[in-house]
């Protein structure tokens, strides 16, 4: 790779016109401070040390890279590997980051952390590692996402968190967002705010995304130990975008890999009930960050759809938008329909259980493995596993659980 | 001159502090803001902070988070406030007039785009809660090229070398906020917020006003001894929430700005 082509990295918090530090002034020095503590953390061979070990006895990392072979059979093209984060512990990516939060944390002296939660997975992972290292846990949750995850709430009250409702707006995710927001402002002195996903005001992008990176990098050496090569494409969920940037970053200066996000296209892109802000949404500001938004002409949020709560979000992570704007990155959508057409496959073909929003993925593969060589390679990250969604599943169906 | 530094000026000529007073546009319905921006007037402010309604008021209390909630319903956006303006200007051309709201609304509209329009309905300034001065740049320039002020925040969390840097870039008035917290939260320390406001008005070249907490004239009073004027929000979007008939909701406004009023000048 020639040194002038390399992908640059973000000035001040800001990728090319995304990104940024957009809060009110109170969270500005714990958002200095948290930067500092990181970027010193990052060079420290005893924080590195920590958090490797937590890594490989915790989460039980290095996850599989799996090759879905009845699959690949069934589309009849390119190769399909899973790269399986749905076997980490608590059951999705998510902890990757909760992990690294945590010990930040604890360096910071702060004795609670306060998380934001969808499809509750992000929750559970942080009520987890509170739970390991003895630290008060509060998790905001819309009120709606309470009712269609039902599992994941009483999984983060088993850990000893308290699960916060949150009424107001759309009651979902960016609501949830709201509020811990303003808990953060009222009591930054003693409380860490464990973001789940690659946005929020800087440092927030570029730690979760670095933290989450350890996918990318373990597919990647997978991928060179098991055939010799780079894969051909990669292709994640788009939400706030955290699994994404986890396995696509390690890959951002091989040019051959194709990096294909996947946003959620709800009841389709024409009915506006999506959440595809990478497709159809205008550059705004919200939650800390410039980046794509779905937002009406007079720049208000509008409320999103989307079959899976973890996917329910109007913005996404301003690397991704970055990553866009620059054409490193492609995003695609899928529907709600296709998601559960891809989620059925998965479970019928492979015996997996995927997540909602993982099943994205799977669809976008589903309707274009079949038109690639059969030589080539797709990575797929599996996010998480699917157990919380039964309830949605099952409903669909008719059925009461 | 601009109205805000006209009517500033007046008061620190006669020694007085200032009530800055916040209600929500279009809240609890578009035809009642313009007379209550009067009634404000009438009831003793002397500087009005209009809110623009956001969906995701990040900031914000209970109060003002509902009240965005009720302008967003009756269909207010930056547009209409600006009509708002427009219309309150017919009947007051002194009484300098502030929009406070998120960013996000302002980008909607362009920054050079909203800077005119907002100029030419008789805007004084802007208050933006999630724009620090590290990202102000465009949108400040936008806003001095029409003579518009942009106002900023600092907080008890703000260390003394960022404020010295958010006290060079400041016009119009400098906002402290005076608690960790949301608007309408109630864990104000009076005494720490007047050491504090000290070390600000020590080094600053316009009036520092304090907000956030201030609910009646007691403690319209005791914070108005250590700042050059106070400002005072959710308590009066309260009345606006809860008036019934609109002529006597009016007359409660008035009757509370008032009392506010009172409060402030009675400090010694």
């Amino acid at each position: 790779m020639e040194g002038a082509n390399r992908y640059e990295q973000p000035i001040e918090g800001h990728f090319g016109q995304h990104g940024g530090r957009f809060v009110a002034e109170t969270l500005m020095h714990a958002l200095d401070e948290l930067a500092a503590l990181y970027d010193s953390a990052i060079l420290d061979p005893e924080f590195q040390r920590e958090l490797q070990r937590d890594m490989e006895t915790y989460v039980g990392r290095p996850s599989p890279l799996y090759f879905a072979e009845r699959l690949t059979r069934e589309f009849g093209g390119a190769q399909v590997y899973l790269k399986r984060e749905d076997l980490n512990h608590t059951g999705a990516h998510k902890v990757n980051n909760t992990i690294g939060q945590a010990l930040l944390a604890k360096r910071m002296g702060k004795p609670r952390v306060i998380a934001e939660t969808g499809a509750g997975q992000h929750g559970v992972a942080t009520a987890t590692v509170a739970a390991r290292l003895g630290l008060e846990c509060q998790v905001y949750m819309g009120a709606e996402d309470i009712k269609r995850q039902s599992p994941n709430v009483y999984r983060m009250k088993l850990l000893g968190a308290e699960v916060i409702p949150v009424t107001s707006g759309s009651r979902t995710l960016k609501d949830a967002m709201n509020e811990a927001l303003r808990d953060w402002v009222t009591n930054v002195d003693n409380t860490h705010y464990i973001i789940g996903t690659v946005a929020g005001p800087d440092p927030y992008p570029r730690m979760v995304r670095d933290f989450q990176s350890v996918i990318g990098r373990e597919a990647r050496a997978q991928c060179l130990e098991q055939f010799g090569r780079l894969p051909d494409t990669l292709v994640a969920c788009v939400g706030g975008g955290s699994n994404a940037i986890g396995l696509f970053y390690p890959f951002i200066d091989d040019a051959s890999v194709r990096m294909v996000g996947v946003e959620a296209a709800g009841r389709g892109l024409d009915s506006g009930a999506h959440a595809a802000p990478l497709n159809a949404g205008q550059v705004g500001v919200l939650h800390g960050n410039r980046t794509y938004l779905m937002q009406s002409d007079d720049g208000q949020i509008m409320e999103t759809h989307s079959i899976s709560a973890g996917l329910d979000y109007p913005g996404v992570g301003p690397e991704h938008s970055h990553l866009l704007d620059i054409g490193r990155a492609e995003y695609a959508a899928a529907t709600d329909d296709e998601a559960m057409a891809a989620f059925r496959q998965l479970n019928i073909m492979e015996g997996i259980l995927p997540a909602l929003e993982s099943s994205h993925a799977l669809a976008w593969v589903a309707s274009h493995a079949g038109q690639m060589d059969p030589d080539q390679i797709i990575v797929v990250n599996l996010s998480g596993r699917g157990d919380k969604d039964i309830f949605t599943v099952a409903e669909l169906d008719g059925i009461s659980l | 001159m601009s109205r805000l530094g006209v009517r500033l000026g007046e008061l620190a000529g006669q020694d007085r502090k200032a009530l800055v007073t916040f209600i929500t546009a279009g809240d609890p319905d578009t035809d009642t803001t313009v007379p209550a921006l009067h009634a404000l007037v009438e009831g003793g402010a002397d500087v009005i902070e209009l809110g623009v309604p956001f969906s995701d008021p990040e900031a914000e209390g209970p109060a003002i988070q509902r009240s965005s909630e009720r302008a967003l319903a009756n269909g207010v956006g930056l547009n209409t406030c600006l009509d708002m303006v427009k219309e309150f200007r017919k009947n007051n051309a002194s009484t300098p007039l502030v929009l406070m709201g998120y960013l996000n609304s302002i980008i909607a509209m362009g920054e050079r785009a909203f800077a005119e329009a907002a100029a030419e309905a008789g805007v004084d300034g802007l208050i933006m809660v999630n724009l620090p001065p590290e990202e102000a740049g465009p949108l400040k320039l936008a806003l001095q090229d029409h003579g518009l002020d942009l106002i900023f925040l600092l907080a008890p969390t703000t260390t003394p070398e960022r404020a010295s840097k958010i006290i060079e870039q400041g016009s119009g008035f400098l906002y402290y906020v005076t608690l960790k917290g949301i608007t309408g939260a109630d864990n104000l320390d009076v005494q720490a917020v007047g050491e504090r406001v000290a070390q600000i008005k020590a080094e600053a070249r316009v009036p520092v006003m304090v907000g956030f907490g201030i609910k009646d004239a007691a403690s319209a009073r005791a914070l108005a001894v250590h700042a050059d004027g106070v400002v005072v929000g959710s308590a009066l979007v309260n009345t606006m929430a809860a008036g019934e008939d609109p002529q006597q909701l009016l007359a409660d406004l008035t009757a509370q700005v008032a009392d506010l009023r009172a409060g402030v000048d009675s400090q010694p």
